[in-house]
């Protein structure tokens, strides 16, 4: 069967992936190529006896590689085997977007015109001559509508066509000064004759462009010793013509001046007011200098609670469903160890992975809405001020209050920064924001500690506390690690659009299983490694002793010594020792062995140190924060200085588990996990010291 | 010579010289802001540390720091 491989570029927000789901319809086949942070993805399908696989590249405003996404979609059009470009462009603006055509045209491969966004140009009153457009550049165009489904067949007819005619005559017409010198050097080359894959034209444009690979091509061959005088010759030439010795500038210059001339022949505006103003009537209000910040707080505040409190209701069926689940595997094991494996390592920990995807599905919607309704540039806009003091983004608002429902969507939200530099930063700052995780941790040494009346403050002052640390962290280390000149911040505000449900749905579902599928094989990993190291090593003659001793007491002495046994058996397993053997490392932080432990457990999720402590304080296992028998025991085993101390590295130290493996994979290395536990241990140390020994000093 | 963060909310002006370099100036070239082109002034932000144009029909946000490198002449 004949193969067509297209390149599909545009600039962002032209509505290229909507395009990739319309054409191919339900025989999606997505498949994610690994990149660090940008994914290209791969659409295949079949359409007229002809395989097409159709590479979605990362949008683009210029053929430049200064940018992640614009590198990706650069090297990808540079360097790899495709039959054809097809290039993705918004009919109601056509200026901007052949700004990007015009670059491409220079590249001498076959390119498909496809005019996106015909409905909404329609009724704008926008009319298009998409024939002369095409007798004029030389580009077959195809005029589509992604969203009403029209034009898409004629456009996969338009691509067979062009990728079996033999060549495509390109017309792109410079400023008489260009044009001349291209003339210069073209026939120079003609000449000597000179031939390469792409056209003696193109490759006089390209020197003038100063491309890099041309000269490079050209430097080794000794037509070079004659050119290269030509070449200073022209460029003096350009230069003094344009008035500017910036070379990309005069292209750029040459190509919106041609741009318009072609718009200028094929495009019929009518009243193309009425929609603009549409958007600039909501931004009048969303990005009111006064009640912007107001309205979008009310925007997150919902999506915050929908997130944690809607997403709070099927989590309670999921966990309900494993230790039911859990219950019924465990039954049918008859080996104590492998049931204990199954059920408590293996079951419980991709249980606990599984737990998160309400919160993730629905904030994943919400940021799908925020990013497609074009609102998420305007929150940038808003916050970007705020956070640009402290060396932060204005979209990394978002994945920062996510951080406080809990630090795995927030990782992954993270994603809606673009550059590389502010997403890792965020990244590192999430766990500041304390995860409702931590919250039952908080309450019950609140609770210990204080009268009912503060134990609220002290919660809002940890909090905003945690906030503050972060803001600082980021701070510090934008003029440490990070350091370096701001990513300039010039970003396009779109039109509002209305989102197009299925491309959200498309969104959520392939983000949801993703994270479903790298995360669950990790952290089940994971889990089962914690599992081991606290039930492991056993020790048959302690349980032996302890066996005979429950026997021969009533329940009610039995119950705690169950409770002993169990507080033994953790000492002496390998967390126990591991604990045992920190413990001096603790000691300046007014830490026992208990505390250090409670510590270790909550890495693999922070509610587990409200059990631990729990448990080796002798309770039972069932305890939970409002548990005021604990807190009567916490206040009266654990000196006051070391509960501000302890509380102090909750509020800092390494997120779960289960976050930790997301923030790695967020992060793209291993190596950043050890950055993250190195700052985080760090900072959580030396703050937790200073808080005790200035609570010493007070108390 | 005036910056475009010198002009009023609502007003329009037109771009004289980018005296930006680098990768900023690819930007901006490659959102249309080059010499000639006409921008309209739509909102400042509060602190006003950022500000957004209009640049034939698209709609940019930028911050003070690199509006202040557009050299512009106001529009009468």
């Amino acid at each position: 069967m004949n193969k067509i491989k297209i390149a599909l570029v545009g600039q962002p927000n032209v509505g290229k992936s909507m395009l990739i789901n319309s054409i191919s319809n339900a025989h999606l086949h997505v498949g994610n190529f690994t990149g660090v942070t940008v994914e290209k993805t791969a659409v295949m399908f079949e359409f007229q006896g002809y395989k097409f696989t159709v590479i979605d590249l990362p949008g683009t405003y210029a053929f430049t590689d200064y940018s992640i996404e614009e590198r990706v979609t650069h090297d990808y059009l540079c360097n790899e085997e495709y039959d054809l470009i097809l290039n993705v462009v918004d009919a109601t603006n056509l200026e901007k977007n052949l700004q990007l055509t015009a670059e491409l045209m220079t590249m001498s491969k076959k390119i498909v015109l496809a005019i996106n966004m015909m409905d909404e140009a329609d009724a704008e009153g926008i009319a298009i001559d998409g024939q002369y457009l095409s007798e004029l550049t030389g580009l077959p165009v195809a005029k589509v509508s992604a969203v009403a489904r029209t034009g898409l067949e004629e456009m996969l007819y338009l691509a067979i066509k062009t990728h079996k005619a033999s060549q495509q005559e390109l017309k792109l017409i410079f400023s008489e000064a260009l044009e001349e010198e291209i003339t210069t050097i073209k026939a120079y080359l003609d000449r000597h004759k000179f031939k390469a894959s792409i056209s003696n034209r193109n490759i006089a444009i390209n020197l003038l462009q100063k491309e890099k690979k041309t000269y490079r091509t050209l430097h080794d061959n000794p037509i070079w010793i004659e050119l290269q005088p030509l070449l200073v010759e022209a460029d003096k030439h350009v230069s003094l013509h344009h008035n500017s010795d910036d070379i990309k500038e005069v292209f750029a210059e040459e190509y919106l001046a041609f741009n318009r001339g072609i718009i200028a022949e094929t495009v019929k505006a009518e009243n193309t007011e009425i929609k603009l103003s549409m958007t600039e009537k909501i931004d009048r209000i969303l990005i009111h200098p006064v009640f912007g910040i107001p309205i979008f707080l009310f925007f997150m505040w919902g999506l915050f609670q929908l997130t944690f409190e809607v997403g709070s209701i099927p989590m309670e069926w999921i966990d309900g469903f494993f230790s039911w689940f859990g219950e019924l595997i465990g039954s049918s094991i008859s080996n104590a160890d492998v049931r204990s494996l199954v059920v408590d390592g293996i079951i419980s920990g991709v249980g606990a992975v599984v737990l998160f995807i309400p919160n993730i599905v629905i904030l994943f919607i919400g940021i799908a809405l925020l990013e497609s309704t074009g609102y998420m540039s305007r929150v940038a806009f808003l916050l970007d001020g705020f956070f640009h003091k402290f060396g932060l983004h204005g979209q990394s608002f978002i994945p920062l209050v996510t951080g406080f429902g809990c630090s795995i969507p927030a990782y992954m939200s993270a994603r809606v920064l673009k550059n590389d530099r502010d997403r890792l930063l965020t990244l590192f700052i999430i766990g500041f924001m304390s995860c409702g995780a931590r919250l039952p941790v908080y309450v019950l040494f609140a609770g210990a500690f204080f009268s009912e009346h503060h134990a609220g403050n002290i919660l809002f002052a940890i909090y905003i506390g945690g906030a503050l640390i972060g803001l600082a962290a980021a701070k510090v280390l934008r003029m440490t690690a990070f350091k370096g000149l701001d990513e300039p911040f010039v970003m396009e505000m779109p039109k509002y659009r209305l989102p197009a449900l299925k491309l959200i749905w498309h969104t959520v579902k392939t983000k949801t299983w993703m994270y479903l599928k790298k995360a669950g094989t990790f952290i089940a990993a994971a889990s089962m490694l914690v599992w081991f190291l606290s039930n492991y090593p056993h020790n048959a003659a302690l349980e032996a002793s302890y066996a005979s001793q429950i026997e021969s007491v009533g329940e009610e002495k039995a119950s705690v010594l169950r409770n002993t046994l169990k507080v033994e058996l953790l000492e002496q397993s390998y967390l126990g020792r591991i604990g045992k053997f920190i413990e001096p490392v603790f000691t300046p932080l007014g830490f026992d062995w208990k505390m250090a432990v409670a510590l270790q457990a909550g890495l693999a999720a922070k509610e587990v140190v409200v059990s631990t402590l729990g448990v080796l304080y002798a309770l039972g296992d069932k305890v939970d924060a409002e548990n005021s028998g604990l807190m009567k025991v916490i206040s009266k085993n654990i000196p006051f200085p070391s509960a501000v101390a302890f509380i102090v590295v909750i509020m800092i130290y390494l997120p779960c588990l289960a976050a930790s493996v997301v923030f790695t994979k967020e992060a793209g290395g291993i190596k950043y996990f050890f950055y993250l536990f190195a700052l985080t241990t760090i900072v959580a140390y030396v703050l937790a010291f200073v808080a005790y020994r200035l609570t010493l000093l007070i108390v | 010579m005036k910056k475009l963060t010198e002009c009023k909310k609502g007003s329009s002006c037109t771009v004289i010289k980018l005296h930006a370099s680098g990768p900023l100036k690819q930007r901006l070239l490659s959102f249309g802001m080059m010499k000639g082109v006409r921008i309209e002034l739509l909102e400042y932000s509060a602190t006003k540390s950022t500000v957004e144009i209009k640049v034939g029909k698209m709609r940019i946000a930028l911050r003070k720091e690199e509006a202040e490198l557009i050299e512009v002449e106001i529009n009468e």
